[in-house]
């Protein structure tokens, strides 16, 4: 019996890789088994290697792990690539089609099951893509769950495509299921410890989580050039607009989809982008305006492995520092960075409030672990109430009748002056790219200049309030802290787990609102004395040096990486006992 | 209801243009069809590019946006998706609209939003003092071009007509009564109306002065031309030399890219509640 496991299939593109990862995912998630998927697969859309990794747990848990009970290779070189990655006890479900592999090919006591992928495929007359589903139904009998599960979900998968579709697939998946059965090699030693079923737990990768979070926020407009890791929240958005009372606007390119964002929420609703970082390189002057003319702006930024084209499937935490610096001059933002697909759905919706507390534009940093990995979240955290603050919008009643509105008032504490919105009797103003005065007129007065510089400027210091300090994880008096920010949560708080049991004090301190920086709570958590290792997904330790930067903490051991995969909790171990 | 008049649009700032300047012609033109259509300070947005045009806003009292150099189409989308019952005009020039903007009217032009863009096609880069702008004629002397423009001109007509653009038409600033007709059709007209408008630069073209256009303009609907066959109105567009054709070359009905928005149906997103509210319906396909 185990109580985790982690199963990966291999194939082709083509081959249905990231579908079967899903169709598993969702039989254990529905089961009430914690489930955690992510996929790996090179930009192109027919051949390379494609890859999904599920890890399902009888408890909750927050990353992968080195792990690899069973490896479903649909074809030769799924092995060639994941031989090593297998240990005591792997099972490799295999077609003999493919290879013909001999217990002399692997590390010593792993388990060779042999299942004729292909030749059941053409017995049952299916289509040769449908090998993928005799690997699910092989799958669960090498994890000793009933068939059933994975039926219903067979059933909700193709419920558009006629019961003749359904019963054929899962008649196919049900003879993968029965060859494990009869298989002498077969046993019983990877079964899942059983758990009660949970209702209403959802599966969601984080894009999706911000277009939820976005739909409760009240989103109204969004427009998105497609781009990897965000395009699961185009799909979103695209298939619910009707429905929502949304318009999601496909525009030519992302320099339009910024001003075109900006223009909704100048008119008065609450619109975002998304994009990853060579779209947003092109959508900073687009930043720049909307710090000067004060409208809010959400902006999901999902980081992938950079510079330039980089390894566009791939993912890093390059974009902390550019997202921070990014715009000519100097204007106020703020930088949100969530840790996972809950997060991501939380946060989303802080990042609309504060956007239009603020009129300023704030950052969702995603990146494409946290996009393309499928979370599992209790349907209820979706449901908790939402409030909406849409700060200092002025009431058309509310505006003065004489004509002395001033769009960008001086004499506010907070640096935030109410706002009219076009259409609105006696609220006009101009939303003005040049440096201007209260009305918005253009002005190149020294004294005025630096006047609204400061009015802007001032949200910064007024957010004081808001800004959430990091989360402590861990022991209270630690002989090592983890300092963390955004995905890299899930494998340091594994990690810790890992070194608490051989009775190290560990603790985590992770970031996720990032800018302003919350420097003086860092201050006080960080002033101990402890050894703390800064790791990051990146090759030049971009949170160590911002918390450098505001408390004047260097911290002199980092754990970087940037090679396009996320940490692995034993991997940190290692480099820590180095 | 006060009556709009052009005087609404007095801010008690001056103009900075060049005394003589076609933008004086565009802007008394603007103005005076905005009153004539009874759309006043509060009830309509201007979206400007930069560029001399640009500074416009400064002494035009309505609701306005200053953008950013070629950006003011897709500000102007953003803004008519989110309030599609506000008038939203785009002032715009040929650097800004067909040099650093031009990707955003070609697609501006496709979807055909409810939006009217006036073009000031004055050849020159004035705000920069003189360098030639994507209209520029072969042959024209400015700052960047010393020996003269070499490249073959953009023609803003024939390119929104090919592009999908359902009102498309030419104007002279020096034509104010002609071209404040013509302005009114342009925002009256439902779809994306564009108005090119011929600007002698005072200052930086001593060539394509008032005198060298209004002896080679001539009016299309004095000569019985009816704006409805793209194919005609391109080989109109493409006049140029001794005879220079104004008015109206092209028009059409066609569904806006609001129309084809199922959200907007039942009014603008504006006018929308937000509270919050449960989405339950939105989490079954993740169970």
């Amino acid at each position: 019996m185990k109580n985790s496991v982690t199963w990966k299939i291999g194939g082709e593109a083509g081959f249905g890789i990231i579908s079967s990862g899903s169709m598993l995912a969702r039989t254990f998630s529905r089961a009430g088994y914690h489930v955690l998927v992510t996929n790996e697969y090179p930009s192109l859309i027919r051949g390379g290697h494609n890859l999904v990794t599920a890890r399902i747990g009888a408890e909750k848990f927050e990353s992968l792990n080195r792990d690899l009970h069973v490896l479903v290779a649909l074809n030769k070189e799924t092995v060639d690539v994941h031989k090593d990655e297998l240990h005591e006890g792997s099972v490799v479900l295999y077609d003999p089609k493919d290879h013909e592999w001999n217990a002399s090919d692997f590390p010593p006591s792993i388990v060779l099951l042999s299942v004729p992928f292909t030749q059941l495929v053409q017995d049952m007359k299916g289509e040769p893509v449908m090998r993928n589903t005799v690997a699910l139904g092989a799958s669960m009998a090498v994890f000793g769950v009933p068939f059933d599960g994975l039926a219903a979900v067979v059933r909700d998968q193709f419920k558009k495509k006629g019961q003749e579709i359904i019963d054929n697939n899962i008649a196919i998946a049900q003879a993968g299921y029965d060859s494990v059965k009869k298989n002498p090699a077969g046993n019983d030693s990877l079964f899942l410890s059983p758990v009660a079923k949970k209702d209403g737990q959802l599966l969601v990768n984080a894009s999706e989580a911000v277009g939820i979070g976005a739909v409760r926020a009240g989103l109204k407009f969004a427009a998105i050039y497609p781009m990897t890791p965000i395009n699961a929240l185009i799909t979103f958005l695209a298939d619910h607009a009707a429905a929502l009372g949304i318009v999601y606007k496909q525009p030519e390119d992302e320099i339009a989809g910024i001003m075109m964002a900006i223009g909704a929420s100048l008119a008065g609703v609450r619109s975002m982008v998304a994009t990853s970082g060579g779209g947003f390189a092109l959508m900073v002057e687009g930043l720049s305006f909307a710090g000067m003319i004060e409208v809010p702006l959400v902006i999901d930024l999902g980081m992938r492995v950079g510079p330039a084209t980089g390894m566009p499937t791939w993912t890093e935490q390059g974009e902390l520092q550019f997202a921070i610096h990014a715009g000519h001059g100097e204007f106020s933002r703020i930088v949100l960075a969530p840790a996972d697909a809950a997060d991501a759905y939380s946060l989303t919706i802080d990042a609309f409030n504060l956007a239009d507390r603020y009129q300023i534009p704030v950052f969702v940093l995603t990146d494409k672990y946290i996009n393309e990995s499928q979370w599992c979240v209790p349907a209820s955290f979706f449901k908790e109430p939402v409030s909406i603050d849409r700060g200092k919008l002025i009431k058309e009643q509310d505006l003065p009748a004489d004509g002395s509105f001033q769009r960008y008032a001086l004499d506010t504490p907070d640096g935030v002056s109410p706002r009219s919105i076009p259409g609105m009797k006696h609220g006009q103003y101009y939303a003005n790219s040049y440096e201007h005065d209260e009305t918005g007129h253009v002005t190149e007065n020294a004294g005025k200049r630096a006047a609204i510089v400061d009015k802007r400027l001032k949200k910064m210091t007024a957010m004081a309030l808001d800004i959430q300090p990091p989360k402590v994880y861990g022991d209270e008096d630690p002989e090592l802290t983890f300092v963390a920010w955004g995905s890299c949560r899930g494998p340091v708080l594994e990690a810790m787990k890992l070194l608490q049991k051989k009775g190290k004090k560990v603790r985590v301190v992770h970031f996720s609102w990032m800018y302003p920086f919350p420097a003086d709570v860092t201050k006080k958590i960080l002033f101990l004395k402890s050894r703390i290792i800064d790791v990051e997904q990146n090759a030049t330790g971009q949170l160590a040096s911002l918390i450098r930067e505001h408390t004047g903490i260097e911290i002199i051991e980092k754990l970087l990486k940037y090679d396009g995969r996320p940490w692995y909790p034993e991997e940190i171990v290692e480099k820590v006992n180095k | 209801m006060s009556t709009v008049t052009a005087d609404s649009f007095k801010t008690g700032f001056l103009p900075t243009w060049c005394p003589g300047c076609g933008d004086f012609g565009i802007w008394m033109s603007l103005k005076e069809a905005l009153a004539k259509l009874g759309i006043g300070p509060d009830d309509g947005l201007l979206v400007y590019g930069i560029g001399c045009h640009g500074n416009m806003y400064d002494w035009m009292n309505i609701y306005g946006c200053a953008g950013l150099h070629g950006r003011a189409l897709p500000l102007a989308q953003g803004a008519k998706l989110a309030n599609h019952t506000l008038p939203v005009i785009v002032v715009s020039g040929d650097g800004d609209c067909l040099g650093e903007g031009g990707n955003h009217f070609l697609h501006a032009a496709k979807r055909n939003p409810d939006l009217t863009v006036i073009i000031h096609d004055n050849q020159v880069y004035g705000l920069t003092t003189g360098q030639a702008s994507p209209t520029a004629k072969p042959g024209f002397k400015t700052k960047s071009t010393p020996e003269g423009v070499v490249d073959e001109p953009i023609n803003p007509l024939t390119l929104a007509i090919i592009s999908g653009a359902t009102f498309v038409a030419r104007g002279f600033a020096g034509d104010i009564p002609g071209l404040t007709q013509l302005t009114m059709q342009a925002i009256s007209h439902k779809g994306f109306s564009v108005l090119d408008v011929l600007q002698p630069c005072v200052t930086f073209d001593k060539v394509h002065t008032y005198g060298w256009y209004r002896q080679r303009l001539y009016t299309l609907e004095k000569e019985g031309y009816v704006p409805n066959h793209k194919i005609q109105a391109i080989e109109k567009a493409m006049e140029w030399g001794d005879r220079i054709p104004i008015g109206i070359l092209y028009k059409e009905e066609k569904p806006t890219s609001e129309d084809r928005e199922p959200a907007l149906a039942g009014g603008p997103l504006v006018k929308a509640f937000i509270g919050g509210e449960q989405r339950e319906e939105l989490l079954k396909e993740f169970i």
